[in-house]
């Protein structure tokens, strides 16, 4: 217990390291669009594969389980459109990151750290916190609601082929379906959900590895402790969001 | 000038630099020897400021360095070069990009005159036509050179380097030795060497203390150091065979 709130102490006191005015505005930024590429876009292509086979997987499940002739087949794409912007488009979106960008961020830190790089940056009197990690906390912050857009989008069109596909629902049924009613609401909810989900991967992710001591080893336990705490925080966050957001 | 007054410091209720106190001066390569364990690293770094200390004083010319607050500290150390163990050059950037940096961070100079400066600086520790390489690319005594090329940047009044010969060959050793001493000498520069490499020591230690478990053992120069009577440091200076032999050629005159 104590060591837990000596650790989220000291989460706390490096927060407001980061958080500090950056020396210089124009290095932050050349550093934050390269973290944008480096952390936003190349998610990309892993964010549009999962989230296809998702939307594809959720659509046929609803179908299977709506077999009663008593439910209309538009309700295969109202179900899938809601459960991809409630919770899978944000949720599992979050936990993809956490392990691709989670585990990237702690273990390039933290192998700074080891190969006395931050040293060499506290050394000249730059903030290396700041300066390594508020970058990427901007970068995932501006990019990763773009990520969930695109993983809605893709899980929608992956349920519309797959649903076709298998002959469970019509083309028009699905359309009429992720079009009845339509709540706006719930993309507020899922672009919410995904903001807090950066913040929490990123700043976690950059504690671990910018506490390592030690070596090649200690490393690679900061990058699990990174993604193992940051999953567990997108859980429980996901619970205190939705109970705050749609109650 | 550095001053270090009374320094302690310990790690865990363990004491690791006991009363040190030392004066290292400008335009000399002032020498930390000791083995291996014996604080010089920590030293080094507690003089820098990154670890804090239990008590005593560092000053830097006349300002007390570890009474300042972190603003105060940063315009200190953006006075000061250091060249770290294992080169610490950033691997994302490129050589011209590592010496660039500082200039990026902390001057308003335009593109043209910082990519001057660094073709200066890279040219100044002999390093040509590798602007564009990764640190991925280089070899150790290629990386150490930019990592000197980095620190003397900015023209800065102190220069640290933590035992800036390991892992490099002997000529190599030599050649980064002679470096250090030029750039001292060129710039008036208070230098802090960390080594326990002996022809260093013989070569450019003009002002040495030595470590040994924490404590400041013995204090002068490289032409001193041969006929002390200092038992830890004989220990040290004599340890290998070719010194041992050096030794009784010595004393049989």
């Amino acid at each position: 217990m104590f060591k837990f709130l000596e650790q989220l102490g000291n989460y706390f006191l490096l927060l407001k390291k980061v958080f500090s005015k950056p020396e210089k505005p124009y290095v932050y930024y050349k550093q934050t669009m390269h973290e944008m590429v480096f952390l936003g876009f190349n998610s990309v292509g892993i964010i549009t594969v999962i989230s296809f086979f998702m939307g594809a997987v959720i659509t046929l499940q609803t179908a299977y389980n709506t077999e009663n002739p008593i439910y209309p087949t538009y309700l295969i794409g109202l179900g899938c459109r809601d459960s991809i912007l409630l919770e899978f488009s944000s949720t599992i979106t979050g936990l993809i990151l956490a392990g691709k960008v989670g585990s990237s961020i702690a273990s390039e830190i933290g192998t700074m750290r080891v190969t006395e790089q931050i040293d060499a940056l506290e050394t000249m009197g730059v903030n290396s916190a700041s300066y390594l990690i508020l970058p990427k906390i901007i970068a995932t912050i501006v990019f990763n609601p773009f990520l969930t857009l695109i993983s809605i989008s893709v899980g929608i069109v992956g349920g519309w082929i797959a649903g076709t596909s298998a002959g469970v629902i019509t083309s028009q049924d699905y359309i009429y379906g992720i079009q009845y009613a339509f709540i706006p609401y719930y993309v507020t909810y899922a672009i919410i959900k995904t903001l807090v989900f950066a913040f929490i991967i990123t700043t976690v992710s950059a504690f671990h590895g910018y506490k390592v001591e030690g070596g090649s080893l200690e490393v690679g336990q900061a990058s699990t402790k990174a993604v193992v705490h940051s999953s567990i925080l997108i859980l429980l966050f996901n619970v205190i969001l939705t109970q705050l957001l749609l109650s | 000038m550095i001053r270090v007054i009374k320094l302690n410091k310990s790690f865990n209720d363990q004491p690791v630099l006991s009363d040190i106190s030392v004066t290292f001066e400008p335009g000399k390569t002032n020498l930390i020897i000791g083995r291996s364990g014996s604080g010089k690293t920590v030293l080094l770094k507690s003089i820098v400021g990154l670890h804090e200390i239990d008590n005593g004083e560092i000053w830097y010319d006349d300002i007390l360095f570890n009474k300042l607050d972190f603003k105060g500290k940063k315009e200190i150390r953006r006075e000061i070069g250091m060249l770290f163990q294992g080169s610490a050059l950033f691997d994302s950037l490129t050589v011209e990009q590592n010496v660039k940096f500082p200039l990026d961070m902390f001057t308003e100079k335009s593109e043209e005159e910082k990519v001057d400066r660094v073709n200066f600086c890279l040219a100044r520790v002999n390093i040509l036509n590798a602007n564009k390489l990764l640190p991925s690319e280089l070899s150790g005594g290629m990386k150490k050179r930019v990592a000197i090329a980095r620190a003397i940047s900015l023209n800065p009044k102190y220069l640290f380097c933590d035992e800036p010969n390991s892992g490099l060959d002997p000529l190599t050793a030599i050649l980064i030795d002679e470096l250090i001493k030029e750039l001292t000498e060129e710039y008036s520069m208070t230098t802090i060497v960390n080594t326990h490499d002996m022809n260093s020591v013989m070569k450019i230690g003009e002002k040495i203390i030595f470590l040994s478990d924490g404590i400041k053992c013995w204090e002068g120069s490289n032409k001193e150091i041969l006929n002390s009577d200092n038992i830890p440091l004989n220990d040290f200076v004599f340890a290998n065979a070719l010194a041992k032999q050096l030794r009784s050629s010595l004393k049989q005159g």
